[in-house]
C-alpha cells in the first residue's frame, strides 16, 4: 500500500506563501501528474512529499503512515519514506561511474556486493543502458543521462517514484521516446508515480490523474479525459490543449432557471443558477469547429484570416467581427485568405465560465437548448 | 475545558520533542553550533577580554594606588592625551596611515595595469609573465626588506654597508636607506599581487562583446575603457583595496627591519615594542585602535562595493578579443619584463648571492663561500654559527614551520569547506549568517593585534582549556583563525558551484550527512580544498607578524629565527633561511597547482 495523502499543506518561503491549503489524495499505483506554469507550487509539493522541503502546516501520510505533521514539527527523513526522486537536472554525481551512481543507494542499505551487482545490472538492463555501466556521466548524451537517473531511482525498488520535470531537458524526439518508456515502466513496476511537468501534452499522455496548480493552489484534480473535456476553471481551460482553446466573452441573462446566452455563435440556453454575473466566457475547442465553403443551415458566417498548415493537421484562423477563432482540421486543407466560410460547432462540447470567478458554470451545453431556442 | 487543555499540552510537548529530535539528528545544526562555539572562544571572547583588560590596572603598573584588576581609565588617558601620546600613538598612527594610503594607491594601480596588460592585450609570453607576476605572493613580505638593505644599507646605522656603497663608495642618504620610502616601496612590490590577481580575474570574466558593442556605438578605446571596462572591474579593485590596506596597516616585518633602526615607528612595531618593554596594556590599546581603524576603512569600502556589484558579468563562451598594442608592444614588454625582474628575479639573486659572501658587503669572487649553507661551526665566523643545514636550531625551526604550516592549512581548508557548505546550503538560517560574519571577523584584526590578544590569553587558562603559551598548538590555532576568512572564501565559492540537487539525490538515496559530505561534497570540491590549502600554506609558511610574539625557543619557527638572526646581525644565515622558506613555498605551490587545479584568486578576494 503506497497511497499518498496531503491534508491542508501550507508552505512558506520566508513570508512568501507558496502552498495554500493543498489537499490531495493519490491512490496506490496511480500515475499522478502535478501540472501548472512555473512558480505554481507543483515542484514544492513534490519536494514536500520527498522530504527535501518541510511544510510549516499540514499532514502527509504515505501508505497510511504518518510522515509529516507540520504543527508538531514532525518530519520523517526522506530516506525513511520508501521513495525515490528523479531530478530535473538528473543530478548524476560527476565523479562516479554509471555503475557507482546506481549502486550508491543500495550501498546505503548495506546490501551484499553480489546482490548489489545483480540489482544494478537489472535496472540498467531495464533502461537499456547496461553497456554504459563503466562510463562517467560527462561521457553520456542527455538522453542516456536521463536513463541513468531513472535507473538510479528505481534500483532501490521504491514504493513511490517521484519525477521532477524529467523530460524538460531533452529534445522533442527523445521526449516522445521517453514518454513511451515511462508509461511501460509504470505498468511494469506497479509503483505509485508522482510526476511534475509544465507540459500539458505530457500530462495528458502519461497520467491516470492530473492535478492542476495555480498560485500555490490545486484548481482541479481529474482524469485526463475529464480535465480535457471540462476544465472547471478558465485558467485551466487556457492551459490545457494545443492549440489553445477559443474563448469568447459574452453577456447573459437569467430566466426560468436557465441562462440565456446571446453570442456570435448564436443564442442558446444553459442550465445554471442565479448567482452568476452577467459576463461569461464560452470555450470552444479548435477541433470542434467545422468549416464549410458554402452556406449551411445553422452555420455562422466567418472570414478566413490565416491558414497554418503543419503536415498532419492544418490550423485555420477565422474572424467573426472582431473575434478571432482557431479551427483545426486533420490533413492538408486550404482556403483563400479573406474568403467567406460558414462554421458549425458541436454544441455539446461548449463550456460556459463565469468571468468574475473564472469558474465553470455550465458544461457540455446540450444541443436541444439550441433547438429550444428555435422552437 | 480541562480535556482540551490537556490535549494542547500533549501537542506542545510533542512539538518540543520533535524540535529537539530535529536538532540533534541534523548534523548541520550540531556543526553550526560547534563552529559558533569555537569561533566565539577563538575570536569573540579574546576580543572582549582584551578590551576589558585595557580598563583595568595590571600587575605591571608601578603606580602606588594601583590595585591589579580594579577599573581605571589611566591607560586610555595616558595613551590618548598623556605626555608620551605623541610618540606612542599619534606619530606611529600618522606613519601607519601614510604607509597604508601610499601602498594602496601604488599597488592598486600597478596591479591593475599589469593585469590588464596580461589578460586583455596581445603581449607575448603571457604564461611566463603571469607566473612571474604572482611570484612575490610566495615571498615573505619582509624578505624584500632584507634585499632593500642589501642594496641600500648605509654605514651610519652600523653594520656592513650595502651594494651601492660598495660600488660607489658613497652611502645612500638615510631617507633612501630606512623609513617611509623603502617601507612603501617594498610593501608595494609585494602587495600589488592582490590587485593583479583580483582585477585579472574580473577582467577575464568580462565578455569582450560588452566592449565591442561600445565600440560599435562609436566610443573610442579610451572612452570604452573609462565607461565600460573600469566600472565593471571596480568591485574587484575595491576588494583588492581593502585586502591591501588591511595587510599594510598590520604589516610588521617590513617596518620592523626598515623602520626600527632609525626609530621610525608604525602602530604595529609600536605594539611590539610596548609589549616587549613592559607596557602591555598600552600595546593592547594600540591593538584595539588599529582594529577599529581597519574595521572602519573596510566598513566604508564594503558600503561602496555593495552598491556597485554587477552580477551580470556573464558570457563565458565569448572569447575575449585581445587588444593589439602595436607600436606600444615593445614598450609594454620592456616595462613588464623589467618590473618582473626587479620585484621577482633580482631580489632572489641578490639574496642568494649574499648567502655566499663570507664577509657581508664584499662582492668579490674571492669572498664567496658555502659556509653559511653547509659549514660546520667555526668560532671565527658569525660567532660560531654553523651553516643552515648543519644548524640544529635552524633545522628544528624549519621542522616547526613545516608542521605548523601543514597542520594549519589542512585544518583551515577543511574548516573553510565546512563553513562554506553551511553558509551556502542553509543560507537563510540565522546561525549561518552568524557563522558567515564571525568567520570574517579575523579579517578586520591586523596580524600583530591578533597576536597581542593571543599573547595575553595564552598565558592564562581560558574556560576549560589548558594554558597554551609555548606550544605549537597556539601557533597553529592563531594561524587557522587568521586565515579563516580566506579559507572560507575558497570553500564558499567552491560550494556555490556544486548544485544542491547532487546532495539531495544522495539524501533521498538514504545517505547520512557524513556519507554525503565525504562521498559527494568532498570529492567534488577537491580543487576548492586545494585552493584553500595552498593559500593558507603560503601564508603560514612565511608568517611573521602573527607569531613573532608567541614563539618560544622550543616552538621557534623559521621565520621567527630569521627575524632573530637579522636583528643580531647574521644576515647571511638569515637570508639562507629565507631562501629555504621561498624554495619550500614555490615547490608546494607548483605541486598543488599542477595536481589540484587550484586558483588562488578564488580565495584571496577581499571582503565578502
Amino acid at each position: 500500500m503506497s497511497g499518498i495523502e496531503l491534508a491542508n499543506v501550507n508552505k512558506y518561503f520566508d513570508k512568501n506563501h507558496v502552498l495554500k491549503n493543498v489537499n490531495l489524495k493519490i491512490e496506490d499505483g496511480e500515475f499522478m501528474t502535478l501540472l501548472g506554469p512555473s512558480g505554481c507550487g507543483k515542484t514544492t509539493t513534490l519536494r514536500i512529499i520527498s522530504g527535501l522541503e518541510d511544510p510549516e502546516i499540514g499532514l502527509l501520510t504515505i501508505g497510511g503512515k504518518n510522515i509529516v505533521n507540520g504543527e508538531d514539527k514532525f518530519y520523517t527523513p526522506p530516506s525513511k519514506r520508501g521513495l525515490n526522486l528523479v531530478f530535473q537536472s538528473y543530478a548524476l554525481w560527476p565523479h562516479m561511474t554509471v555503475f557507482e551512481n546506481v549502486s550508491f543507494g543500495l550501498e546505503q542499505k548495506k546490501m551484499k556486493k553480489a546482490e548489489i551487482r545483480l540489482k544494478v545490472e537489472d535496472s540498467l538492463q531495464r533502461m537499456q543502458i547496461k553497456n554504459l555501466m563503466n562510463r562517467y556521466p560527462s561521457e553520456l548524451s542527455g538522453g542516456q543521462q536521463q536513463r541513468v537517473a531513472i535507473a538510479r531511482a528505481i534500483v532501490t525498488e521504491p514504493k513511490v517514484l517521484l519525477l521532477d520535470e524529467p523530460l524538460s531537458n531533452l529534445d522533442a524526439k527523445l521526449r516522445i521516446e521517453m514518454r513511451t518508456e515511462l508509461k511501460r515502466l509504470h505498468r511494469d513496476l506497479k509503483t505509485t508515480i508522482v510526476y511534475v511537468t509544465h507540459d500539458q501534452e505530457e500530462a495528458l499522455t502519461l497520467s491516470t490523474r492530473i492535478s492542476v496548480f495555480f498560485d500555490g493552489e490545486i484548481v482541479q484534480s481529474d482524469t485526463p479525459q475529464k480535465l480535457y473535456r471540462a476544465p472547471n476553471d478558465l485558467r485551466v481551460a487556457k492551459f490545457i490543449g494545443n492549440p489553445t482553446i477559443n474563448l469568447i466573452e459574452e453577456t447573459c441573462s437569467y430566466k426560468n432557471n436557465q441562462l440565456i446566452i446571446n453570442s456570435i455563435l448564436g443564442d442558446f440556453f444553459a442550465d445554471g443558477d442565479e448567482n452568476v454575473s452577467d459576463n461569461i466566457t464560452l470555450s470552444v475547442k479548435p477541433e470542434d469547429i467545422k468549416i464549410y465553403s458554402e452556406p449551411i443551415g445553422n452555420g455562422v458566417e466567418a472570414q478566413v484570416y490565416s491558414v497554418l498548415p503543419a503536415g498532419s493537421e492544418t490550423l485555420i484562423q477565422l474572424r467573426i467581427g472582431d473575434q478571432l477563432l482557431t479551427a483545426k482540421e486533420i490533413g492538408e486543407v486550404n482556403y483563400p485568405l479573406d474568403s467567406k466560410v460558414w462554421i458549425t460547432f458541436s454544441f455539446n462540447k461548449i463550456n460556459v465560465y463565469d468571468n468574475k470567478t473564472g469558474k465553470l458554470i455550465a458544461k457540455e451545453v446540450e444541443e436541444q437548448t439550441k433547438k429550444a431556442q428555435f422552437a | 475545558m480541562s480535556e482540551n487543555s490537556e490535549q494542547n499540552g500533549r501537542k506542545s510537548s510533542n512539538k518540543i520533542k520533535n524540535l529537539l529530535r530535529n536538532f540533534f539528528t541534523n548534523p548541520v545544526y550540531i556543526i553550526s553550533f560547534l563552529i559558533i562555539a569555537l569561533l566565539s572562544i577563538a575570536i569573540v571572547y579574546p576580543l572582549i577580554k582584551i578590551a576589558i583588560n585595557t580598563f583595568q590596572w595590571s600587575a605591571r603598573d608601578f603606580i602606588p594606588s594601583a590595585v591589579p584588576g580594579e577599573f581605571t581609565l589611566y591607560h586610555w588617558i595616558t595613551t590618548i592625551t598623556g605626555e608620551i601620546s605623541s610618540s606612542l600613538l599619534y606619530q606611529p598612527m600618522a606613519n601607519t596611515l601614510a604607509i597604508g594610503a601610499s601602498v594602496s594607491v601604488l599597488a592598486l594601480t600597478l596591479g591593475a595595469v599589469l593585469a590588464w596588460l596580461v589578460t586583455r592585450t596581445d603581449i607575448p609570453f603571457k604564461k611566463t609573465l603571469g607566473f612571474m607576476m604572482i611570484l612575490p605572493y610566495m615571498f615573505p613580505s619582509w624578505f624584500k626588506a632584507f634585499v632593500w638593505l642589501i642594496i641600500f644599507k648605509n654605514d651610519r646605522v652600523g653594520g656592513s654597508p650595502g651594494l651601492i656603497q660598495y660600488l660607489f663608495s658613497v652611502g645612500p642618504p638615510d631617507w633612501l636607506s630606512y623609513g617611509f620610502v623603502p617601507i612603501v616601496l617594498t610593501l608595494t612590490s609585494h602587495y600589488y599581487v592582490f590587485s593583479y590577481l583580483l582585477v585579472g580575474a574580473a577582467l577575464s570574466t568580462i565578455s569582450s562583446s560588452l566592449e565591442e558593442s561600445a565600440n560599435i556605438l562609436g566610443a573610442s578605446k579610451l572612452q570604452t575603457m573609462k565607461r565600460i571596462t573600469f566600472p565593471l572591474v571596480l568591485p574587484a579593485i575595491l576588494s583588492a583595496f581593502i585586502l591591501i590596506i588591511s595587510k599594510s596597516l598590520g604589516s610588521f616585518g617590513v617596518p620592523a627591519f626598515l623602520g626600527l633602526p632609525v626609530r621610525y615607528y608604525t602602530m604595529s612595531t609600536m605594539i611590539y615594542s610596548s609589549i616587549g618593554s613592559g607596557r602591555p596594556t598600552e600595546g593592547y590599546i594600540l591593538s584595539i585602535i588599529l582594529i577599529v581603524l581597519a574595521a572602519l576603512i573596510i566598513y566604508f569600502n564594503q558600503k561602496m562595493i555593495s552598491k556597485k556589484n554587477y552580477e551580470t558579468i556573464g558570457g563565458k563562451d565569448s572569447k575575449a578579443k585581445l587588444i593589439t598594442l602595436g607600436k606600444w608592444k615593445k614598450f609594454a614588454m620592456t616595462g613588464a619584463v623589467g618590473f618582473v625582474f626587479i620585484v621577482s628575479v633580482l631580489p632572489v639573486v641578490l639574496l642568494l648571492w649574499q648567502t655566499l659572501m663570507l664577509k657581508d658587503g664584499d662582492y668579490s669572487l674571492s669572498n664567496m663561500t658555502l659556509h653559511y649553507w653547509i659549514g660546520d661551526s667555526n668560532p671565527d665566523i658569525a660567532n660560531g654559527y654553523s651553516g643552515v643545514f648543519k644548524n640544529s636550531t635552524i633545522l628544528s625551526a624549519l621542522k616547526n614551520s613545516v608542521i605548523i604550516a601543514l597542520t594549519a592549512s589542512v585544518l583551515a581548508a577543511m574548516a573553510g569547506l565546512i563553513i562554506g557548505y553551511i553558509v551556502t546550503r542553509s543560507r537563510k538560517m540565522f546561525s549561518s549568517k552568524l557563522i558567515d560574519q564571525l568567520s570574517f571577523l579575523p579579517y578586520l584584526i591586523p596580524g600583530i593585534a591578533l597576536s597581542a590578544i593571543y599573547l595575553s590569553m595564552s598565558t592564562t587558562k581560558i574556560l576549560f582549556l589548558p594554558v597554551l603559551y609555548g606550544t605549537l598548538t597556539i601557533l597553529i590555532l592563531i594561524t587557522v583563525v587568521k586565515e579563516l576568512p580566506f579559507a572560507t572564501r575558497a570553500g564558499t565559492s567552491t560550494m556555490i558551484q556544486i548544485g544542491g540537487e547532487l546532495e539531495e539525490a544522495a539524501k533521498v538515496s538514504g545517505a547520512s550527512w557524513f556519507k554525503r559530505f565525504f562521498r559527494i561534497m568532498l570529492p567534488l570540491s577537491k580543487s576548492g580544498l586545494f585552493t584553500g590549502f595552498i593559500i593558507v600554506f603560503i601564508s603560514a609558511m612565511k608568517e611573521l607578524d602573527l607569531i613573532i610574539m608567541l614563539v618560544t625557543p622550543s616552538t621557534n619557527t623559521l621565520t621567527a629565527a630569521t627575524f632573530g638572526l637579522q636583528e643580531q646581525g647574521y644576515p647571511q644565515i638569515a637570508n639562507a633561511s629565507v631562501a629555504i622558506i621561498i624554495f619550500i613555498i614555490v615547490v608546494v605551490y607548483l605541486v598543488t597547482t599542477i595536481f589540484g587545479k587550484t586558483d588562488i584568486s578564488k580565495g584571496i578576494g577581499g571582503g565578502k
